[in-house]
């Protein structure tokens, strides 16, 4: 089978560049090679190329924030084609805030401009000397010394004194705020201003590396391998795009599941204590759109336009004409998990987080917790300087600003994520902080409650980079009722079904397109098509969910290798202990024994050890992961001698 | 309706940037449909965006007194008497971009690869392979993939018309309302009087 497609392979591949450019900032030497057709193929694009760099060139237990971390940026074959949604880079690194698997995805216009540089993949080692920040301008391809004028600077600015540098507006600029500078954790990156590589910390990654900003363009056209088909399916799906499948991320945007979600007592409030919210008649998409939002933009061809821009009216007294992008997320992070309902002390942290640079689901969550801790009265006002009960404004502002920045307690605490604040609260004798640490595998939860998840709680525990609902959409299996949301049973036919939703979404990140489109498609074979028509090689629907599996077990193997053990992949004790009072899930927790029984499903349906999650040799052969037999060592407390 | 009476108005490339998202999907078709690749850059039509708020896309106006063709050294550029579009002679055209230079809207380029001008032709110079079979003829390709029906061909009575439609709206929105709800009332009246 894999011979005769190898014999089909085109002469030459269109849609990708197969360029690879390796960057070593320590010298500051650019080295392009080319990326085979076979590897293409078999990775695909974004987290598949992350992937298998990491696993390949990666030297297990490093410092994830010294020199030897690898930083991998990485396009499929789409961007800068007509296909909707289709500019969209992912980054990858050993994660600062995990310490496993890390990546992030962001779309606006840098996997075009990229693409039209001629760039597939960059693959960045070292440590540069000085701050600076690099250019890929078409063939050009340098660094350039900026401690004198970037450092320190916001997202915001950096990005704007680049522009008028270049004189250029069209140039696509990705860079780190403050926070990635002094290497927090929960560091991200910014792009086109409102576009976040956020999660797992690979801002932090960059400020190791001593990198600003990478900023890129280019003038080189794009072919695909079939034009006259790829218009035909191109032009279907741009007016699906427009069509009933995503009218809620285009109309209300995605704030229109804050209503839904709370009415299913998955809407996790008051730091995941509740799974309903008090203020939901204020913190609901429609008020948002009716009183904030003030447009609707489009990443480049995008055809949703899913980015929400609210603007704080001039009369306001604190923050005047404030605009920010948002959507449900950051309703979580910063409104129902805080508990904050004052909408403009939402846009500010939100704000603040996008310019500072920092992760704003990391962040919201690390600042829920510090309002509990206070609540409970493991810190308080001495340690902080000011009160921080749940529902603040002022003073959650003042705490996230210090928290991002590194300053004061709430920096010193609470600036790297939940789980250092567990830590370092317990090292200061503050008991069982890290109970009110809302993550999974050290990446903070995102807006789904688990009390009455029982799938996704394994979904969510399994997921590649932490507690992620991107990685793993299974929450839809609990909120489509397909399976009893409060049970257990047919824990393989559950693991089953995360799976079929892993896998696809595993793709979807590869190819990079955004899983809003997911419903535009006619069926799975439509989007195994797309590649096809676009890159000429021959891509079917078997082969492409194989690939999917491939992907999401290499990166397992690689937190394997990390030291990531079976106990990791579990949600914190407090779905397990403690239900919520009110609300569709009241009473209800999580039961120990029924979560390992579908986790163990899981690992079963993956073909995976059910008792450790180790993939067997068996598995690795069948797709095609032979490199890495032998190779993931085995966690000290494995079962195995 | 009829082509004769299309003939001497004048349609063009309007973008509405209430509905604009700045998502660049009629620079990337533009490019794709005369050249077969993509390339904004070798596009027609030309997104702007300045801050995230403000998107628009613009494309030739075909201004009456066009300073383009007056500004062309070579004599290469014309105006179409029945459509209005700016026809390029490409044996003519040397590359000196004179007519980027008088264009008050920059929407007039260079080709990056021929270094010869380009304008919006209403895709009269698209490739034949990408005209919609259902359709057999060839039409503005942006107006056909807008995702949000931004864009629009349009002639300046069309537009001038709509305008006031909507100022008349503004201006008599009591009348409007008054109007509507007599409508809305008569309606229930008649539904009463079947039952």
């Amino acid at each position: 089978m894999s011979k005769a497609k190898e014999a089909t392979m085109p002469e030459e591949v269109k849609g990708f560049s197969q360029v690879r450019l390796d960057v070593d900032v320590t010298t500051g030497t650019f080295k392009e090679s080319k990326l085979s057709k076979e590897f293409v193929r078999d990775w695909i694009g974004g987290y598949g190329f992350g992937a298998k760099v990491l696993w390949d060139e990666l030297k297990p237990g490093v410092d994830p924030l010294g020199p030897e971390n690898v930083f991998v940026w990485a396009i499929g074959p789409y961007p800068g084609t007509l296909l909707p949604t289709s500019s969209k880079y992912g980054v990858f690194a050993k994660s600062p805030l995990t310490g496993l698997f890390g990546m992030a995805i962001s779309s606006g216009s840098v996997g075009a401009q990229a693409r039209r540089a001629g760039i597939n993949m960059v693959v960045i080692k070292g440590k540069a000397p000085e701050l600076c920040y690099m250019v890929i301008d078409d063939e050009d391809r340098y660094l350039v010394p900026c401690s004198k004028t970037l450092a320190g600077k916001g997202c915001y600015e950096t990005e704007e004194i680049i522009k008028e540098e270049f004189e250029d507006q069209r140039l696509a600029v990705m860079s780190i705020g403050p926070a990635g500078e002094r290497m927090s954790r929960m560091g991200c990156i910014t792009n086109d201003r409102n576009r976040q590589a956020g999660r797992t910390g690979m801002g932090a990654v960059l400020g190791s590396k001593n990198l600003k900003a990478i900023c890129i363009r280019g003038t080189k056209p794009i072919e695909v391998a079939r034009p006259k088909e790829f218009y035909q399916i191109t032009k279907k799906l741009i007016k699906a795009a427009n069509g009933p499948s995503t009218s809620k991320y285009r109309d209300q945007g995605t704030p229109s599941g804050l209503v839904s979600y709370n009415k299913l007592g998955m809407m996790p409030s008051y730091n995941h204590r509740e799974g309903t919210f008090d203020h939901i008649d204020i913190i609901n998409g429609d008020v948002l759109n009716r009183d904030w939002v003030i447009k609707k933009v489009a990443c480049s061809q995008c055809s949703i336009a899913c980015d929400h821009l609210v603007r704080v009216p001039k009369t306001h007294p604190d923050y005047p004409n404030l605009i920010t992008s948002i959507d449900v997320e950051m309703c979580y992070s910063f409104g129902t998990a805080t508990g904050c309902y004052d909408w403009p002390t939402i846009f500010k942290c939100i704000q603040m987080c996008d310019n500072y640079g920092v992760d704003a689901i990391s962040a919201g969550v690390t600042s829920a917790m510090a309002c509990e801790l206070y609540e409970v009265g493991l810190i308080t006002k001495e340690d902080l300087g000011y009160e921080l009960p749940f529902s603040s404004t002022k003073n959650l502002v003042r705490f996230t600003e210090e928290m991002i920045l590194g300053k004061g307690f709430a920096g010193e605490i609470f600036g790297d994520g939940t789980r250092l604040a567990g830590k370092r609260l317990e090292a200061k004798g503050r008991k069982n902080a890290s109970y009110y640490a809302m993550n999974i595998k050290g990446l903070e939860m995102p807006a789904f409650d688990l009390h009455g998840m029982s799938t996704f709680a394994v979904g969510e525990s399994v997921a590649s980079r932490g507690a992620c609902h991107q990685r793993n959409g299974a929450y839809s299996v609990d909120v489509k009722g397909a399976f009893d949301r409060f049970g257990y049973d047919r824990p393989v036919e559950r693991g089953k079904e995360i799976i079929n939703i892993e896998d696809m979404y595993t793709i979807i990140d590869s190819y990079i397109i955004c899983k809003f489109t997911r419903g535009i498609y006619e069926n799975d074979a439509e989007i195994a098509k797309v590649f096809e028509l676009t890159t000429g090689i021959p891509f079917s629907e078997q082969f492409m969910k194989q690939r999917g599996a491939a992907i999401v077990t290499l990166a397992k193997c690689f937190n394997l290798r990390e030291g990531m053990t079976r106990a990791d992949e579990h949600p914190p004790e407090r779905f397990f202990k403690e239900a919520h009072t009110k609300g569709p899930a009241k009473g209800v927790v999580l039961k120990e024994e029924g979560f390992q029984s579908v986790l163990s499903g899981y690992y079963e349906a993956r073909g995976w050890d059910p008792k450790t999650g180790i993939p067997t040799d068996e598995t690795l052969k069948k797709l095609g992961l032979d490199f890495a037999i032998g190779k993931i060592q085995l966690p000290k407390q494995g079962g195995k001698k | 309706m009829s082509s004769s009476k299309k003939k001497k108005i004048h349609t063009f490339i309007v973008v509405d940037a209430e509905k604009c998202t700045g998502c660049e999907t009629c620079e990337s078709i533009c490019s794709f449909v005369h050249d077969g690749v993509f390339n904004p850059i070798n596009s027609r039509i030309h997104r702007v965006r300045i801050e995230p708020v403000i998107n628009i896309a613009l494309s030739c106006q075909k201004c009456e007194d066009a300073p383009c063709v007056k500004a062309c050294p070579e004599k290469a550029l014309t105006k179409d008497e029945d459509t209005g579009s700016i026809i390029i002679d490409a044996k003519k055209c040397n590359g000196c971009a004179f007519c980027s230079r008088a264009c008050d809207f920059g929407v007039i380029t260079l080709h990056l690869e021929t270094q010869k001008a380009i304008t919006c032709d209403l895709c009269e110079g698209m490739k034949d392979e990408f005209v919609d079979p259902t359709k057999g003829k060839k039409e503005p390709q942006c107006v056909e993939v807008c995702p949000k029906e931004a864009v629009a061909l349009k002639s300046v009575e069309q537009i001038g018309e709509e305008s006031r439609i909507d100022a008349v709206k503004r201006l008599m929105s009591e009348q409007l309302k008054e109007y509507e709800q007599k409508k809305r009332n008569q309606k229930k009246k008649n539904l009463r009087r079947k039952k």
